[in-house]
């Protein structure tokens, strides 16, 4: 054996382990604690049946892999408590479901559009402003008494400018290498200062309205407070949550058939009603009249924007090539490199769609507001949809998050500030609760990065 | 000193010398990876190991010398030069993204589509084949995320990631520097099955168990050169140490920590 010859003279402080010459013979890696090691497996790439996914998922909790069940379950206890405490059991009325729903629309949008940069490992400061710049350019160019462009001239040269914006900020970032957090936060300054530029053209002078009987006016003022009639909402809701349906089914049905990994049947099937069920409610709490004269019922346009803001970077994120990469610059930029891709292309185009999707919830915004004034606070709107991100379960380090958690943070973020409103609470709870509620969520986030670091070594 | 061959080896290098300003970090080395065969590179912390695999794999460009692929002389300009010959490395840190699972790992940058959109079932299916012909079945899903996985695990997702590309080299960084004994045994035999394969594997690595483990080749490298190369049965352990401490046999050196019992445990 090696290690009892008395070795070589001079220095020799290379390692000789015992059994140097019996090659080690087990195989089987038996490492991993089976218990840890299934906390940090998704559920639903190896549970057989339902039960074992659910056991599965509440491992991960425990484990500190969160994913959306924490925000899930913080949205079902916020709707409780408001709906036990709120003046005449107010919060769950139709009227002020759907009025929670549009009070969210932009949260939820901006939180879309931040998770492209908190994907990479980013942040943009400047969306707020950058998206009431561009609605401002838009809410301008209708107006009948200057330029009065058609509606849709005016958002695709609204989404054109934010793209251009966004295009200037990522070049900056990527190109000169200067952190996403100082360049955004100097174009939350600069595009602050732009914005009452913008403003300043026109009669309004600083008030441009979006109120008025013209019909490019009143496009604009719909996207948020436009509505379909509730025959239309049922077969949206059939048509939408139909193709859906049959998209998730067929796609796992396949995955079971040719053996490859894909959730149980049960899953998929629970999925779908659940689909069913929260759209069933939707419309039709949506189609009860909520006007206290006269009627107004019918699912409002806003709710369609965001479903299709949603599904489209959904689309992107998860299913195309350029999804993936951002995930992977997030995750490992350094891997993504060696492995050919352009990360400073895509890192620019990211901040790109970053600006659009805040652009197109700056129009929402708009239209919310009916027109836009000088006293928009965009540092405080990118705030909120920072915070509605990492509360919908986006992870502030990069790789983790999906368009979804967006949707459900935003809602979080509009429900505290609709519940609070109707308690009657001044405007200083209300920033302490959103304030609590960011930074549990960062905890969990910051937690279960520890605990996935923790189970690898 | 080296066998003679008949067939001219998969990838033979020449006279490589490179220097970073005035450091000569490679000079006059000459090493050859056969096809079949693990070649492993043994040297000390310094002696020129890294350099060496990365002007193979394009990272650096060589000062002088060739490198002969097939025996036809190649240029290695960039990753991707070294890539399209089919040579993959697997460095140290892996390269892996611990936020994506091992399909989308073991296909990242090459993803293959299907109407524009990814390829899901296609890549899985694939990757899985890759593994299973490795024997990598220690993963409890081919879809779990690779921060979830052990260190051994680890190494051969990214070993298995590296022979998916119909690679013909194989260039292992010190493959099992972070690994337990188990996992090292894991890696150890993935390594085999790669020659087995007949895949050239060039393996760097300073744990003399490993090489001699696995290795049919040893080449030492001491202060930039390459000293020995030659077959693993002609050497024992005691000459291996003397190459890579003192680049020869019988060489007095007045080392500052002359020591005499070997030791077992490991160094940076």
């Amino acid at each position: 054996m090696a290690t009892t010859d008395p070795g070589p003279p001079g220095p020799t402080d290379v390692p000789l382990a015992p059994d140097a010459e019996n090659p080690v013979e087990a195989p089987v890696d038996r490492t991993a604690a089976p218990a840890r090691d299934a906390a940090l497996v998704p559920p639903d790439v190896v549970a057989q049946t339902l039960g074992e996914y659910i056991h599965g998922e509440w491992l991960r909790i425990r484990g500190g892999e969160s994913g959306m069940l924490p925000v899930l379950l913080g949205l079902v206890i916020m709707v409780a408590v408001f709906q036990v405490i709120s003046p005449h059991h107010i919060f769950l009325s139709a009227g002020n479901i759907v009025n929670l729903f549009q009070q969210s629309a932009v949260f939820m949008v901006l939180a879309m559009a931040e998770t492209f940069a908190l994907l990479l490992g980013d942040i943009d400061l400047s969306i707020g402003y950058v998206g009431v710049v561009g609605a401002a350019i838009a809410v301008q160019l209708v107006q009948p008494s200057t330029t009065a462009w058609p509606w849709w001239a005016a958002i695709i040269v609204s989404l054109l400018a934010c793209a251009l914006i966004g295009a200037l900020q990522g070049t900056i970032i990527t190109r000169l290498g200067i952190p996403s957090f100082i360049v955004t936060l100097a174009g939350l300054f600069v595009f602050n200062g732009v914005l009452l530029i913008v403003l300043a053209f026109g009669p309004f002078s600083g008030y441009p309205t979006l109120t008025g009987p013209q019909a490019n006016l009143k496009a604009i003022y719909n996207l948020m407070w436009g509505h379909i009639s509730p025959a239309e909402g049922w077969i949206a809701l059939v048509v939408i949550g139909g193709l859906l349906s049959l998209n998730l089914w067929l796609r796992d049905a396949r995955r079971r058939r040719s053996g490859l990994v894909a959730p149980p049947v049960g899953l998929t099937v629970a999925k779908i009603v659940l689909m069913a069920v929260v759209g069933s409610a939707v419309v039709a709490v949506c189609n009860v009249n909520r006007a206290a004269v006269g009627t107004l019922e019918g699912v409002p346009w806003a709710i369609f924007i965001v479903l299709g803001v949603l599904g489209a970077w959904t689309f992107l994120l998860q299913r195309m090539r350029f999804g993936r990469y951002i995930y992977a610059i997030g995750g490992n930029a350094e891997a993504a490199r060696r492995a050919g891709i352009k990360v400073q292309s895509i890192r620019t185009w990211a901040f790109v769609l970053c600006a659009v999707t805040a652009g197109i919830a700056g129009l929402l915004y708009a239209s919310y507001l009916g027109g836009l004034s000088n006293n928009v606070n965009g540092g405080q709107l990118v705030l909120y949809a920072v915070a509605a991100a990492v509360i919908g379960g986006t992870s502030l380090f990069g790789g983790r998050g999906k368009a979804v958690h967006g949707v459900l943070g935003g809602l979080v973020i509009g429900g505290i500030y609709n519940g609070m409103y109707l308690l009657g609470l001044a405007v200083q709870w209300e920033f302490i609760v959103t304030g609590g509620l960011l930074l549990g969520a960062v905890t969990i986030d910051a937690l279960s990065r520890r605990a996935s670091a923790t189970g690898r070594a | 000193m080296t066998e003679a061959s008949v067939d001219e080896p998969l990838l033979r290098v020449r006279g490589l010398a490179k220097s970073f300003g005035p450091v000569q970090a490679l000079s006059d080395v000459n090493l050859e990876a056969p096809a079949g065969q693990i070649t492993s590179l043994a040297g000390d912390n310094g002696a020129g190991k890294s350099v060496l695999i990365k002007c193979i794999s394009g990272i650096f460009e060589p000062d002088h010398g060739e490198l002969l692929w097939n025996g036809k002389r190649v240029r290695i300009r960039s990753p991707h030069d070294s890539s399209v010959l089919g040579i993959e490395t697997v460095y140290q840190d892996l390269a892996l993204a611990d936020n994506l699972d091992i399909v989308q790992n073991m296909f990242l940058g090459r993803e293959r589509l299907r109407h524009r959109t990814l390829d899901e079932d296609d890549m899985e299916r694939a990757a899985a084949e890759t593994l299973a012909s490795l024997r990598v079945t220690t993963v409890r899903s081919i879809r779990q995320p690779v921060g979830s996985l052990s260190g051994g695990q680890r190494q051969s997702v990214a070993v298995a990631k590296a022979v998916m590309w119909n690679s013909k080299l194989v260039i292992l960084d010190e493959p099992t520097a972070a690994l337990g004994v188990t996992q090292t045994a894991q890696v150890l035999e993935l390594v085999q099955r790669l020659r087995d394969r007949g895949l050239a594997v060039l393996m760097v690595s300073h744990n003399l168990n490993d090489v001699f483990a696995v290795a049919d080749r040893i080449a030492v490298m001491y202060l930039g050169k390459i000293v020995v190369e030659d077959k693993t049965t002609a050497f024992d352990r005691q000459s291996v140490v003397e190459y890579m401490t003192t680049g020869g046999l019988g060489v007095k050196t007045n080392g500052p920590r002359a020591q005499t019992g070997a030791v077992d445990s490991g160094h940076d």
